[in-house]
């Protein structure tokens, strides 16, 4: 092969790339608007699951706090809260929390929370528990997840936030204890948190992404700013 | 090689060189994403579209490609295609896309492709290669979808679950539940239960093979018998 046909073939190789990559991007351009569209109403439709639309006014999916608390929302990296309000005024709020410690890695959640404390639902955006056993807690497999409806920090007592092997309140499933007791757990950091930070949760200024005090219990405006 | 007939390469993909049954080739997303009927012949639909699509393509410029570059264009071509087919696949059936993950992308090393582009599309038309690579996608589909329906029918008895997510919110209550009161076995689920199953369908396909062979022996005027190598 003389170093014509080297040229040659390269350039010929060099077409072919330039062709499948305008190829693809051909379908990206057409495709990414309705992509981000099905992701946005597939989260949307979560959303509204836990907050029924007729509950609040606002635009709940752009109605965004970001905060951070390694230690009650299972992960270092910002956390989006969904605010929903009537009127202006607070109904309730969606952490999409992280349960760190399932039996495959970490199980994200949504966790709405109402108001006054009690649970608007709980459930499973992506998790990689063992199908047929830990996967129960996808609302699709099993109704366990609806359990947490209507519960708060007070029903049941806090150290009845558990699963049952643990001394707790919430039913284990057949041969999985380690994903709902992740589950559990989950969502009563969720429910502690919620409780030690509604007021600024629902602070009018929704660009703020300062990390919020990790411990405070029950935190008032500043008096001063 | 040219003077292989079509009902000979259909006959190839379909059955006697069936890809999951015979040359055990993409076995990676045919032992994961077959947990039930509707997963395999998803998986099975866009592993098709590929494998033919890339069929025609590579065959298309099977004259202009030098030997010593065609394994690079082959991968190209394929993985414009599948990449293609994963953009559409997220856009308008996005449920299912959730749910076939990461092996819609995967397909792209699924060597059923590269494999009938080396082996039959580079030295083939356009329209052979159509067939040659519409019958062995359909040939894969099959096994998907069958190996699915065991493991669904066994691991939760049921069939077609989840329908909707291929065939749009209508199809929902196709589900069939035809072991009532089942507590599930889940060992069909787990992906030991895919390797079992496949192994009782090639058991099963040997079996058959073995049958028509003797049958063909028996009655030596009875059609000749293709036996897979």
């Amino acid at each position: 092969m003389n170093s014509r046909q080297i040229l040659m073939t390269a350039a010929f190789l060099f077409l072919f790339a330039a062709f499948g990559t305008a190829l693809v991007a051909f379908t990206f351009d057409n495709t990414h608007e309705r992509i981000a569209a099905n992701e946005r109403a597939a989260l949307l439709r979560n959303l509204h699951v836990l907050i029924p639309p007729d509950t609040h006014d606002n635009d709940i999916f752009n109605d965004i706090i970001e905060v951070t608390n390694a230690d009650l929302l299972g992960t270092s990296e910002p956390v989006a809260v969904y605010r929903a309000r009537q009127q202006g005024w607070p109904v309730a709020a969606v952490l999409t929390v992280i349960a760190p410690d399932g039996y495959s890695g970490a199980i994200k959640l949504l966790v709405g929370i109402n108001l006054d404390g009690t649970l608007a639902g709980v459930r499973v955006v992506s998790h990689h528990e063992t199908p047929g056993l830990g996967d129960a807690i996808d609302a699709q497999r099993s109704n366990w997840i609806l359990g947490f409806t209507g519960r708060s920090l007070h029903d049941p007592v806090l150290k009845k936030w558990a699963v049952k092997r643990d001394g707790g309140d919430f039913d284990q499933f057949t041969g999985a204890t380690i994903t709902p007791r992740a589950v559990v757990k989950a969502v009563k950091k969720a429910l502690i948190y919620f409780e030690r930070n509604s007021q600024r949760l629902f602070a009018p200024d929704s660009t703020r992404t300062t990390p919020l005090p990790a411990n405070n219990a029950q935190t008032t405006e500043p008096a001063h700013e | 090689m040219s003077e292989t007939s079509y009902s000979d390469i259909t006959r190839d993909g379909l059955w006697s060189n069936n890809p999951a049954l015979v040359q055990l080739l993409g076995l990676c997303p045919l032992l994961a994403v077959t947990a039930n009927a509707v997963n395999g012949l998803s998986m099975g639909l866009a592993t098709c579209l590929a494998i033919t699509a890339s069929n025609v393509s590579v065959s298309l410029i099977r004259g202009i490609v030098r030997p010593e570059v065609r394994i690079p264009v082959f991968v190209l071509v394929i993985a414009s295609i599948v990449t293609v087919i994963e953009l559409t696949m997220n856009a308008y059936l996005h449920d299912l896309y959730l749910v076939l993950g990461i092996f819609i992308p995967l397909i792209v090393t699924n060597c059923n492709l590269i494999g009938r582009a080396e082996a039959f599309a580079s030295k083939n038309p356009p329209r052979r290669a159509f067939v040659d690579g519409l019958s062995m996608g359909v040939g894969f589909m099959l096994v998907l979808t069958l190996l699915g329906g065991m493991r669904e029918l066994i691991g939760q008895g049921t069939l077609f679950s989840q329908a909707h997510l291929l065939f749009g919110e209508a199809a929902r209550d196709w589900i069939l539940q035809i072991i009532p009161e089942y507590r599930g076995f889940l060992l069909a689920i787990l992906p030991p239960g895919a390797f079992i199953g496949l192994g009782l369908i090639i058991a099963m396909k040997n079996i058959i093979d073995a049958r028509l062979q003797r049958r063909a022996q028996a009655v030596p005027m009875g059609e000749p018998v293709a036996v897979s190598g």
